[in-house]
């Protein structure tokens, strides 16, 4: 049961376009936030760390609301980028920014819990041996929490794909611009075009399942084992 | 090129506090656990951070909180040796011996890390990761990429504790070889006086973050400044004692007075005799009128697999409490001599091997 006949099948790349855009913004910016996190202890982290982890927990409307009053026309940063000659609201940029920030905090978590699990004394040993600091992140940290950070990465695209509310208010439904997947879902249903509801629905539940299931797999075939000799 | 050390930091539980300079060569470093040692090594190597103080090593300041200088680790070039390798999982050993020559070329970094592979017997491994090799081998690259940086003072942190009975002498072997060519300050942690001794002509004694000896390994041995040292350093016999003469003290523990070959400066607080220097008159006729010659009686025994453990009860027979006041350490031969004959046996504490600590 594919999408009626005369399909548009903008949705499904919008979707992917901004799950993929927004996971790669997740990850460079969730390793960051969890290296300088790491680094640090006191009762300011505990704040940087709930404000991290917000996103995960509040209803994506009150993130949306959010996002709308800093993007707006009024906001901060809108009227930066409206100086700069640049809207973001209602526009394809504004679908990756929601479902970046929602995807964030997943990104975060894990990426530092693998961070924390590197034994800290190969980190030293590579102070001792003169490496900079970036490289002793680059060569001994990253690869060592790498499959932690994979699952992060693979967590951040599948929330990053499911996201709807932030999106909705953030970007609305343009078609062919800002219409992703779910938001293609709720209009459908709403227009009581159940053929097309169910295809987009069996879609999503489709490429999520083969992510996360990839994800198990993968992670239970690569233990520490893959460091030997092949 | 001398390392000199005078650093201040501030622990949970004391601080460590300890001013000290080693010359080129093995330095043994020893201390009951928690007295600072790893935190001692850590400061010099740069992973932490003292309060105050001042390390330098030959001509560069490695650390000077007066003047605020403050070298990264990555610039002091110490080399470290952690108790568990820490050897990089995901790289082989040629990878991990080679990040340390990131700046050479690589057919450069091949040859220095054949070099330092020949010079700790673990040529041909280039190509196995860590978690394929034995815990010796996994020593032995550890200490050749620590070698490999060409470091100026070559720190190691209980670097035989993670290994059994044969691999560690192999290893302890490796080191004695390490430390007649590399001829810069070596400072080796341990909590083993035998291992330190075998491998360092000098030791250095720490305890509760301070320096309690320091100086050449035969000096420590015989005469430890403080029980604490005598204790580190593997005795085992301790009596308060208080000055009688010159040359005479008495010894309250073991309800004595015993002549001592020291002549005595400063008031006395202790007496101790090493367990294997106890000895054991051989004719039971001995008597007690021979110099600091005691009856003793055994109180139990536990045996090693060449010497036994005997532990003693100074001038009466034990009784159900257990309570004994020396240990003597003899091989078994000697044991196999004495040991039918009755009781009370005469230990003898020879002037010579007890030795006095002041308060």
């Amino acid at each position: 049961m594919a999408p009626s006949a005369a399909t548009d099948w903008s949705p499904l790349w919008i979707s992917l376009e901004t799950s993929i855009t927004a996971t790669l913004i997740t990850l460079v910016a969730g390793l960051a936030a969890a290296t300088w996190r790491e680094r640090r202890t006191g009762a300011a982290t505990a704040l940087v760390d709930g404000i991290c982890l917000l996103p995960l927990v509040l209803p994506p409307t009150v993130v949306g609301f959010f996002l709308l009053l800093l993007f707006g026309r009024h906001g901060p940063l809108g009227k930066l980028l409206l100086w700069l000659g640049a809207t973001v609201v209602f526009s394809w940029p504004a679908t990756v920014i929601a479902a970046a920030v929602v995807a964030f905090p997943l990104m975060y978590l894990t990426a530092r819990a693998a961070l924390e699990q590197v034994d800290s004394r190969l980190l030293e040993a590579a102070r001792t041996l003169g490496a900079t600091e970036w490289r002793v992140f680059r060569e001994v940290a990253l690869p060592l929490a790498w499959p932690g950070v994979l699952a992060g990465t693979i967590l951040s695209f599948a929330r990053a794909l499911g996201e709807f509310g932030a999106t909705l208010m953030l970007a609305g439904n343009i078609p062919g611009r800002t219409a992703t997947i779910p938001i293609a879902i709720y209009f459908a249903v709403e227009s009581d075009d159940m053929r097309s509801a169910v295809a987009w629905c069996a879609a999503d539940i489709a490429i999520s399942l083969a992510l996360l299931s990839g994800l198990y797999y993968w992670t239970h075939a690569q233990g520490p084992a893959r460091w030997a000799r092949r | 090129m001398p390392l000199e050390v005078h650093i201040e930091k501030r622990l949970p539980e004391f601080t460590l506090d300890v001013s000290f300079s080693a010359a080129d060569g093995p330095l043994g470093i020893l201390g009951a656990s928690g007295a600072g040692k790893t935190m001692l090594l850590r400061c010099i190597a740069g992973l932490e951070h003292p309060n105050r103080g001042r390390i330098v090593l030959g001509d560069r300041t490695l650390l000077d909180t007066e003047r605020r200088v403050r070298v990264p680790a990555r610039n002091r070039r110490v080399g470290l040796l952690f108790q568990h390798y820490a050897l990089f999982p995901h790289r082989n050993v040629g990878d991990n011996i080679g990040f340390g020559l990131h700046d050479l070329t690589g057919g450069e970094r091949e040859r220095r890390v054949r070099e330092v592979l020949e010079r700790t017997h673990a040529t041909g491994l280039e190509r196995r990761f860590p978690r394929e090799i034995s815990g010796g081998e996994q020593q032995r690259v550890a200490l050749a990429r620590a070698l490999a940086i060409e470091p100026e003072a070559l720190l190691l942190d209980e670097p035989l504790s993670a290994l059994d009975t044969h691999l560690r002498s192999q290893m302890e072997v490796q080191l004695q070889e390490t430390f007649l060519e590399y001829r810069r300050p070596s400072l080796l942690v341990t909590h083993n006086i035998e291992e330190a001794y075998r491998l360092s002509d000098r030791l250095l004694v720490l305890s509760r973050g301070r320096v309690a000896a320091l100086g050449p390994r035969e000096e420590i041995l015989r005469r430890p400044p403080s029980v604490e040292v005598a204790r580190v350093t593997g005795c085992k016999n301790f009596s308060r004692a208080r000055t009688i003469s010159e040359n005479v003290i008495e010894a309250a523990d073991w309800s004595c007075q015993l002549r001592v070959a020291q002549t005595i400066a400063r008031p006395v607080a202790h007496v101790g005799i090493r367990a294997h220097l106890i000895d054991f008159a051989e004719s039971s006729s001995g008597g007690d009128t021979e110099e600091n010659t005691f009856p003793c009686w055994l109180v139990r025994s536990s045996e090693t697999p060449f010497r036994i453990t005997l532990y003693l009860r100074l001038n009466k027979p034990p009784d159900e409490s257990g309570r004994f006041e020396l240990q003597a350490e003899v091989f078994k031969e000697k044991w196999q001599r004495f040991r039918g004959r009755p009781l009370p046996w005469h230990v003898r504490l020879s002037p010579e091997s007890l030795f006095v600590m002041p308060e």
